[in-house]
């Protein structure tokens, strides 16, 4: 049946994400917040996610092009951008960040300027996974089924 | 003429006196029996005097009556002298006999004389030696002893010298020892094996030698003869000489001598009792003697006694500190290694979690490697410690016996792979499947039996076969102090690793168990390996009353390692009951907090989103604030929580939470003051206690932990989250 199909292949592709450590557990808890009363919850606040990094990752471009660059100001971006990626669990973007976040202290710009690089290299990635995650399941949802839960042993 | 009549005259004279004496003396002496006799005698006397003086007128012409006087008295005279001398003839045996029973009274009352002084004598001898006897032995001091003794005797039997010599440690000489006149008597030795010397050995009585023997020459030459002088022999009993039945005298075997001489120029002879009285004494030093051997000896018995008393006391103490030391090390050290252990490996493992370079992965792999070596030798050693103490105490409790297999196996197989080695697992068909025991440390044994043959096997297979040990192979011949009971409600696992490795020489085997020992080949000894994983396999193996041991052929023929142990059979019950696996059950649990009214300020959208989220989930709630005014303006006293996030740098959240506390002036009213922070250092942690937040939860917050978190919170109004 086509509904279990597409819900197989959502289970393994949202596994795959696990696997490759995109989304770490702090996701998972995300889709436990989820239920009747609050049934766009993960989509919402991933949205939300999205917004606020293409926000951060423009000013960290701009701050990072400055001649004189303001260090405590990217870092204060960095840290933002880093605590939003492990409230949703995407874990690559998170640990990214947290290099940034070296650099900056020791003021490398050099080190930021790849780090940067690698954050927005992370961040795209997982946006992209994380969308067509949704598309999976608004298709099942339009075909009448339910998404299913993902039960990980960690 | 003339000299007639005056002879006449006188004789006349001394017959009238004579009588007239003679009654006077008989008056006065009372005993006389013969007074008529002495009456006879005296008329016949007086008669005859009367004739006497009558003839006096004789001599001339003398009338007739004269004439008639005279012949009447001489008529009866002669009558009177006539009837005396045959009353005479009567008396005088009788006299006689008297004058005979006089002489032999005499000699009885002289004989009698002489024997009261004999046995005063010898009462006074006896009366000497019960107080020399007394002397002795009011003392157990041995000097004091011997020289009462010899100060005694000289005293009682008046003794110009006595001495006693003590034989020698080599028992060849004898040591002039007591003196009774000279001071200090000069160590004089006189070689045992003399004549005379033998002679007063051999014999119990006080004998009298020669005053020229060696023993007696000790005093300066007297200027005439020496006195008489006796030796007698004192026996030196010992301890063992006082058998129940045999006398003091059959066994001993050493004496001393005792020497006394009578006073020179005194012509004394020594009396029989006198020789008597010695005899005794010496028996009485000797009994004396010994008793003060015994008591020295009883003396000593018990100083030393008290001396290892006090010291195994002292050990006793000393041993108490040790153990008492090593405790209180054990449990320091317990907690003490395995804390900053167990942060190394945490932090090491979340290390390899994050962004590194190869060289730095490789880096904190080795690091994390290492530190769990250490961190299993660490729970060796402590587990060790705590198996000989015999504080340790199996976990019992129900699990499956394949399943325990087959993780050994997972366990070993990438390592056996990597060298090569084929692992293979045969169950016996009859093992049951469940099992009551200690898993953990069955699987700790198995394990190190296992990887032991790993390790000491270059190459080759191992083969691992567990099945349920029969009844008459329980017995095994070699370890005959191993009585395993079959019973109904246990059985006894086997296990049997065999390996075709490097083996074990059959002198080594026994060192196998023990702790630290390794077997000194350097092939062994490059494996690594502490020496302590066979040990601590045998005491968990004792303790589940079981046994193991290694069978090898030799050096490089392989090694067999069996054990046996006593496992539980669970009960039916349990199996169906563990076929279960319990699931995690559903987070859609019921709202924990209905209403409750929360605040939460974050900066950052998505999180506070987040944790609204969350909260909303649980049922409170929630109000949402995005900046630290908006949240002191907001905040009342409806809020009983309020969630801060804190890990924003540049914005103070303590200066917030002070704040909120001034607001608020009665405790009661404020709200609970949680941080929420990514921060993990103890310095942030003392920072916030000190500010007075409620609580502290590290970011990320998981479902669970928010609603444990706030029902924490909601009862005992504080929780700090051990960082």
């Amino acid at each position: 049946m086509e509904v279990v199909q597409i819900q197989r292949t959502l289970m393994d592709y949202t596994k795959s994400l696990f696997m490759e450590g995109l989304l770490d557990s702090q996701f998972l808890q995300l889709q436990q917040l989820q239920d009747e009363s609050n049934p766009d919850f993960v989509v919402e606040v991933v949205s939300l996610f999205f917004d606020d990094s293409e926000k951060l990752l423009n000013e960290l471009t701009i701050a990072l092009d400055q001649p004189s660059v303001d260090f405590k100001k990217v870092d204060s971006y960095v840290h933002q951008l880093k605590g939003s990626s492990s409230s949703i669990g995407a874990q690559r973007v998170k640990n990214a960040c947290v290099a940034f976040r070296n650099f900056c202290q020791v003021q490398n710009i050099e080190g930021c300027l790849t780090c940067l690089q690698q954050v927005k290299q992370e961040y795209y990635l997982v946006k992209n996974k994380l969308e067509t995650l949704f598309r999976l399941e608004q298709q099942i949802v339009t075909s009448g089924g339910s998404i299913p839960m993902i039960e990980m042993g960690f | 003429m003339k000299y007639q009549y005056i002879s006449d005259f006188f004789i006349a004279l001394a017959y009238f006196s004579i009588p007239l004496e003679l009654i006077y003396f008989v008056k006065k002496s009372a005993v006389f029996p013969y007074r008529w006799v002495l009456v006879q005698f005296g008329a016949f006397i007086v008669l005859c005097g009367a004739t006497h003086l009558i003839n006096l007128w004789t001599f001339t012409m003398h009338s007739r009556t004269v004439a008639m006087v005279m012949t009447t008295a001489k008529v009866f005279t002669a009558a009177v002298s006539c009837i005396t001398a045959l009353m005479l003839v009567h008396i005088i045996p009788d006299l006689l006999s008297v004058k005979t029973r006089e002489l032999f009274l005499k000699n009885k009352a002289a004989e009698l004389d002489r024997e009261m002084g004999l046995i005063r004598t010898q009462e006074e001898t006896g009366r000497h030696v019960r107080m020399l006897t007394h002397e002795i032995r009011s003392t157990l001091d041995r000097h004091t002893i011997l020289k009462t003794t010899l100060v005694e005797l000289g005293r009682t039997l008046a003794l110009e010298e006595c001495a006693l010599w003590m034989p020698t440690r080599t028992g060849l000489e004898l040591q002039l020892s007591y003196t009774l006149r000279q001071q200090n008597p000069v160590g004089y030795t006189v070689p045992i094996h003399h004549p005379m010397i033998n002679q007063v050995f051999s014999s119990s009585h006080a004998i009298k030698i020669s005053p020229n023997c060696p023993v007696a020459r000790i005093r300066p030459a007297g200027k005439y003869m020496p006195g008489e002088v006796v030796a007698v022999r004192v026996p030196l009993l010992h301890l063992s000489n006082f058998q129940i039945n045999d006398w003091p005298e059959l066994s001993t075997k050493r004496y001393a001598l005792m020497v006394l001489m009578l006073p020179s120029d005194s012509a004394r002879q020594w009396h029989v009792h006198e020789l008597e009285l010695v005899e005794v004494v010496a028996d009485q030093v000797a009994v004396a003697l010994s008793h003060a051997a015994i008591l020295e000896e009883s003396m000593r018995a018990r100083d030393l006694l008290m001396e290892q008393n006090v010291a195994l006391d002292l050990a006793r103490r000393e041993a108490e500190t040790a153990i008492r030391a090593r405790n209180d090390f054990l449990a320091v050290m317990n907690h003490e290694m395995r804390t900053p252990m167990h942060a190394i490996i945490a932090l090491s493992s979340l290390l390899q979690e994050t962004e590194l370079t190869p060289e730095q992965r490789l880096m904190v792999e080795t690091i994390l490697k290492s530190s769990n070596l250490l961190a299993t030798l660490i729970n060796d050693v402590l587990d060790l410690s705590r198996l000989e103490d015999g504080s340790l105490q199996l976990d019992l409790g129900t699990f499956n016996l394949y399943a325990l297999f087959r993780e050994v196996l997972n366990l070993i197989k990438p390592i056996a792979s990597v060298k090569k080695l084929h692992v293979s697992l045969n169950l016996a068909p009859d093992l049951p499947e469940y099992a009551v025991g200690d898993e953990k440390r069955l699987m700790q044994t198995i394990l190190n039996v296992v990887g032991n043959a790993v390790k000491f096997s270059k190459d080759g297979s191992i083969l691992i076969s567990a099945f349920v040990a029969k009844a008459e192979l329980l017995r095994d011949p070699r370890t005959p102090e191993f009585f395993p009971v079959p019973g109904d409600n246990h059985f006894y696992l086997r296990v049997q690793v065999k390996d075709s490795g490097i083996g074990v020489s059959s002198q080594d085997i026994p060192k196998l168990f023990t702790k630290f020992a390794q077997i000194q080949s350097t092939a062994i000894r490059n494996s690594g390996g502490s020496g302590l994983g066979l040990a601590i396999c045998k005491r968990f193996v004792n303790l589940m009353e079981g046994h193991i041991w290694i069978e090898s052929e030799g050096l490089g023929k392989g090694c067999t390692a069996i054990f046996m142990v006593k496992l539980g059979i669970p009960e039916r019950l349990n199996d169906s009951k563990l076929a279960l696996m319990p699931k995690v059950p559903p987070n859609h649990g019921p709202t924990a907090f209905p209403g409750l009214k929360v605040l939460v300020m974050d900066e950052n959208g998505v999180s506070r989103m987040v944790t609204k989220g969350l909260l909303v989930h649980l049922g409170c709630d929630v109000t949402m604030v995005s900046s630290s005014e908006e949240c002191l303006r907001v905040v009342s006293h409806e809020h009983k929580v309020v969630f801060m996030d804190v890990c924003v740098p540049g914005m103070d959240g303590y200066e917030i939470a002070i704040r909120i506390q001034e607001k608020f002036t009665k405790r009661h009213e404020r709200p609970i003051i949680v941080a929420l922070t990514g921060n993990t250092d103890k310095a942030t942690k003392e920072k916030f206690m000190r500010v007075g937040m409620d609580g502290l939860i590290l970011k990320p917050v998981s479902l669970d932990k928010m609603r444990s978190v706030l029902s924490d919170l909601l009862e005992h109004r504080v929780l700090f989250e051990a960082i």
